[in-house]
């Protein structure tokens, strides 16, 4: 019973493929569009996700909390005076202001990020530079840089070292600086920093330090590590949605076709599909051979669509979306991203792609089974 | 309402899981009226023609729907950090009241379609179409609950609002949100524990009594049932405990995680498993008496017999791994 | 034996082009003997051929097959008993282009489920008997007429049918070529095959063969 029915599945699957091979033609248009449909999601999905995670493996280091102070509803910089009172809140274990900011290199079209590091203010005149920037700039250790300073004058600076770091967001556009060039650079004022970073030892005091540092200077924001995770995450999702639903369009074109495809049945598949059911085959047995038949088109297609996808983003640098992903500023300069696929990923896809098809695939495969037996007969 | 790919795409597979229901239900008021087998006019044709339609119609869909059970869990989970207070799955399903009652309906419908396909197979194996009404009957009452099921899922999407970074506000919003509740109740474990392991030994005796001497149909079908119910219980009083080795922590859905090797994912197909072979072998009970299934009855209730004995086995083998490879002693 | 009592088929069924192609239909034919349909295209006779051969059920009437009442049989059960009790020969042989002349024998099989290796043996046995056994793995589009009809007769063969029903058999052969088949279907019948056939042809009707004529006119029997 069982060995018959294993025998009968494989009858039925060399026979499907026999078919789909003769009919290349027609089958081959559908595939193309399917592969497509499931590239342009898939690369979607792959990006934002990896963008998401690169960005988690860049915040699991950051401070706990960040406090920020605003002017008029905007960040601005925040006066290093206001560090004492911070330290002395009861659980706060240490309080460092930052500096950092965007240098936009006109020659090369690109934003980079300048951050000072303390190790870096021994060796004024020097900077490190991520892998990233590096390979940009086409610079390697020991070459020059000249930074455009407020003033229009030129600072030449050295590249002492070139690192690389796990996740390419952070080293492709990173440049650690002295703190002497960085005032320089920007005219930064000696008394202000950036945002102050603050360490805590216990996670559970978290809301209440902040709480009081907000009553301390109410002109301050203090956010927390878990707040930029959050709102990286919702954005990252919010934005590969959007992108998905634009893709949509594409996917409804295809699923127009796949619906044509499958109802406009070539009269020579009737003829066939008549001469089966004739010579001995069930209503059931011909709806096993579409089910296999779409299942083969559809495996196919999705890992085409999957390998091509993989390679687009991660080794191709997604060239057909950036922009409307990355997008947290428009010129940014290239980098390559830490590949992530999992299976809850390829399971969406699977409910963006395949269900959908295959929902449009089951009338059509229906009627073509219930031809009558008769029909050859009677043409 | 988050536009979140997987959301999306529950979304969308709900909807024609909806779709492919609500037609297969026209089709079954059709039979309900129009039904005669004795006819072979071309209205009758048609009508048999439809009932393949139908079953191809609700093979597809319970496939999706099996994803789809595990798809929104895992969503569920990949959407904690949205929440303030969700550390997993648990805790993102308790962020507005449709989390919960949908898993329920994905899990009820997920049975309920495989009942119907378990009389489907039987009533095909029959020259007279003996099932036919009943099971069109049981047709139209699960279109309704896939309905509710869509709904559910629909509000619980709509209803989901990260708590981010706003330009007004810092952490003071963290400070002021009530945030979720965990969301499992804890159950009394060993007391649980008791009465899961009676049942399922009960359940795998009276299994294999029924196989060798053909009787007590009836008592293993309900017995079987009194396992899954006891198994959704256990899986939130006992069970984790033991897999995460941590006194407190009751969430049924973090044993899908790589971390435990992916356990869940064996552990519900085969409470599920278990489950729908167990009572299909008492649905099919009543049916034994027609004339035209009477060859074909048993031997369908005997290999059904069988695959929730093997499916209880595994869970029973699964669960009983994780209490003893587990360094957690219970002391209540 | 086949037996059927007061057989009627219409098609559209309440519409304006409804046509009755069958009416009052009442005839018995034996086992191990020939029965030709004859009649004008629009006779009723390949309507009947495929109430008899399982394809098509009445829209009133009974049918019997040996004891057993088929009538009401739903179309998984007819498709079984077609398959194992008849054989089909088309007039335009009806062979799948693009596979092989053995995988187009073979295929009538499939749904049972048999084992590919003898399957295999029994396709090939029975084209070795036809005399088209090299040509196996050939596509059938490469085929002569005679050639196609043999590989169609060897296909029809493959569930061991009791019954051979063909369909205007001869209106694509030459005299030479129609006398052959009627030769092959002799000896199907010597084996104890019950045979229907459907034909205009006078080489079949005034065959040898042929035990009795059944003529057809407006759907029903003169």
């Amino acid at each position: 019973m069982t060995m018959s029915a294993f025998e009968k599945h494989r009858h039925v699957i060399d026979f499907t493929l026999s078919s789909l091979l003769r009919r290349k033609g027609k089958n081959f248009s559908l595939l193309a569009v399917y592969t497509f449909v499931i590239f342009l999601v898939a690369s979607v999905m792959f990006l934002t996700h990896s963008i998401k995670e690169d960005a988690y493996m860049v915040l699991t280091d950051a401070p706990e909390i960040t406090v920020q102070k605003l002017m008029a509803g905007r960040h601005d910089l925040i006066p290093l005076s206001y560090m004492e009172p911070i330290r002395e809140i009861r659980g706060v274990q240490s309080v460092e202001p930052r500096l950092w900011g965007y240098y936009f290199d006109g020659t090369n079209k690109a934003n980079y990020t300048l951050v000072v590091k303390k190790e870096m203010n021994n060796t004024p005149g020097a900077i490190s530079v991520g892998n990233g920037v590096a390979r940009n700039l086409l610079v390697k250790e020991n070459g020059i840089i000249p930074f455009k300073a407020y003033d229009g004058s030129y600072l030449f600076l050295k590249i002492k070292d070139v690192f690389s770091s796990e996740s390419e967001l952070v080293s492709s556009d990173l440049i650690l600086i002295s703190e002497q060039d960085f005032r320089k650079i920007f005219a930064f004022p000696p008394d202000v920093a950036t945002d102050l970073v603050l360490r805590v030892r216990n996670p559970r005091e978290l809301t209440t330090i902040a709480t009081k540092i907000n009553q301390m200077f109410p002109d301050t924001r203090p956010i927390l590590r878990e707040e930029i995770l959050r709102t990286y995450e919702a954005v990252f999702d919010w934005r590969g949605g959007l992108v998905i639903i634009i893709l949509w369009g594409a996917a409804l074109a295809f699923v127009i076709l796949a619906w044509d495809r499958a109802t406009g049945l070539s009269a020579e598949e009737k003829r066939e599909i008549g001469i089966l059911k004739a010579i001995g085959w069930e209503t059931s047995d011909v709806l096993l051979m579409k089910f296999w038949e779409g299942a083969v088109i559809s495996f196919s297609a999705f890992s085409f669509g999957l390998l091509l996808a993989y390679a687009h983003v991660y080794f191709a640098s997604f060239i057909l979306f950036e922009s409307t992903i990355k997008g947290w500023s428009i010129i940014y300069p290239q980098f390559r991203l830490t590949p992530f696929v999992s299976i809850y990923q390829i399971a969406t896809l699977f409910f963006l792609t395949v269900v959908p098809y295959t929902v449009t695939t089951i009338a059509p495969s229906w009627r073509a089974a219930t031809i009558d037996p008769d029909m050859v007969m009677r043409a | 309402m988050i536009f979140h790919g997987p959301i999306l795409g529950l979304l969308l597979g709900s909807l024609l899981v909806s779709f492919m229901l609500v037609y297969s239900a026209f089709y079954a008021v059709q039979i309900l009226l129009r039904w005669d087998m004795r006819s072979g006019s071309e209205i009758q044709l048609g009508l048999e023609r439809r009932t393949y339609l139908i079953s191809v119609l609700i093979t597809y869909a319970l496939g999706f729907q099996l994803l789809s059970l595990f798809l929104f869990i895992y969503t569920a989970d990949h959407l904690a950090p949205l929440f303030v207070g969700a550390m997993c799955a648990a805790g993102s399903l308790n962020v507005n009241p449709w989390g919960y009652p949908t898993i329920v309906l994905k899990i009820v419908n997920f049975i309920l379609g495989a009942v119907w396909l378990v009389i489907n197979f039987t009533d095909n194996r029959a020259w007279d179409y003996p099932l036919i009404r009943k099971k069109y009957a049981l047709l139209l009452c699960i279109a309704p609950l896939i309905l509710a099921e869509t709904i559910f899922q629909t509000a619980y999407s709509a209803g989901l609002h990260p708590n981010i970074i706003t330009s007004c506000c810092g952490t003071l919003f963290t400070a002021d949100a009530a945030g979720v509740t965990s969301g499992i109740i804890a159950l009394p474990p060993i007391p649980l524990a008791v009465t899961f392991y009676t049942l399922m030994g009960a359940t795998l005796i009276c299994g294999v009594y029924y196989r060798r001497a053909g009787k007590g149909v009836t008592l293993f079908s309900i017995l079987s049932s009194l396992t899954f119910l006891a198994s959704g219980v256990a899986l939130i009083s006992f069970i984790p405990l033991y897999f995460y080795e941590l006194p407190t922590h009751h969430c049924p859905f973090c044993l899908l995680h790589k971390e435990y090797l992916y356990v869940g994912y064996a552990l519900y197909l085969a409470f599920l498993g278990g489950v729908i072979s167990g009572l299909g072998v008492g649905i099919l009970k009543p049916f034994s008496g027609v004339e035209s299934l009477k060859g074909v009855v048993p031997g369908i209730q005997r290999r059904l017999a069988l695959a929730s004995l093997v499916s209880n086995g595994i869970s029973l083998l699964i669960v009983v791994y994780g209490v003893l490879s587990s360094n957690l002693i219970l002391l209540d | 034996m086949i037996r059927l009592n007061e057989i009627r088929k219409v098609f559209n069924t309440g519409k304006p082009n409804e046509f009755v192609a069958l009416q009052g239909i009442n005839l018995t034919i034996e086992a191990h003997r020939a029965v030709a349909l004859t009649g004008p295209s629009g006779s009723g006779k390949t309507t009947l051929l495929s109430i008899l051969g399982c394809m098509a059920r009445p829209t009133a009437g009974r049918i019997l097959l040996g004891d057993r009442e088929i009538t009401s049989l739903p179309e998984r059960f007819l498709t079984e008993i077609r398959r194992s009790t008849f054989g089909f020969i088309f007039q335009q042989y009806n062979l799948i282009k693009g596979i092989s002349v053995l995988e187009n024998v073979m295929i009538p099989a499939y749904p049972t489920g048999e084992k590919h290796a003898s399957l295999k043996e029994r396709a090939t046995k029975l084209l070795n008997l036809f005399n088209v056994g090299s040509k196996a793995d050939s596509k059938p589009e490469w085929l002569s007429g005679g050639e196609a009809q043999r590989v169609a007769i060897a296909r029809a063969l493959i569930n061991n049918p009791s019954v051979i029903v063909a369909d205007e058999p001869t209106a694509h052969l030459d005299t030479r070529l129609s006398l052959e088949l009627m030769a092959i279907l002799k000896d199907l019948k010597e084996e104890g095959k019950t045979l229907l056939i459907a034909s205009h042809d006078p080489i079949v009707h005034s065959s040898e063969v042929v035990d009795r004529v059944v003529a057809m006119r407006d759907g029903q029997m003169q």
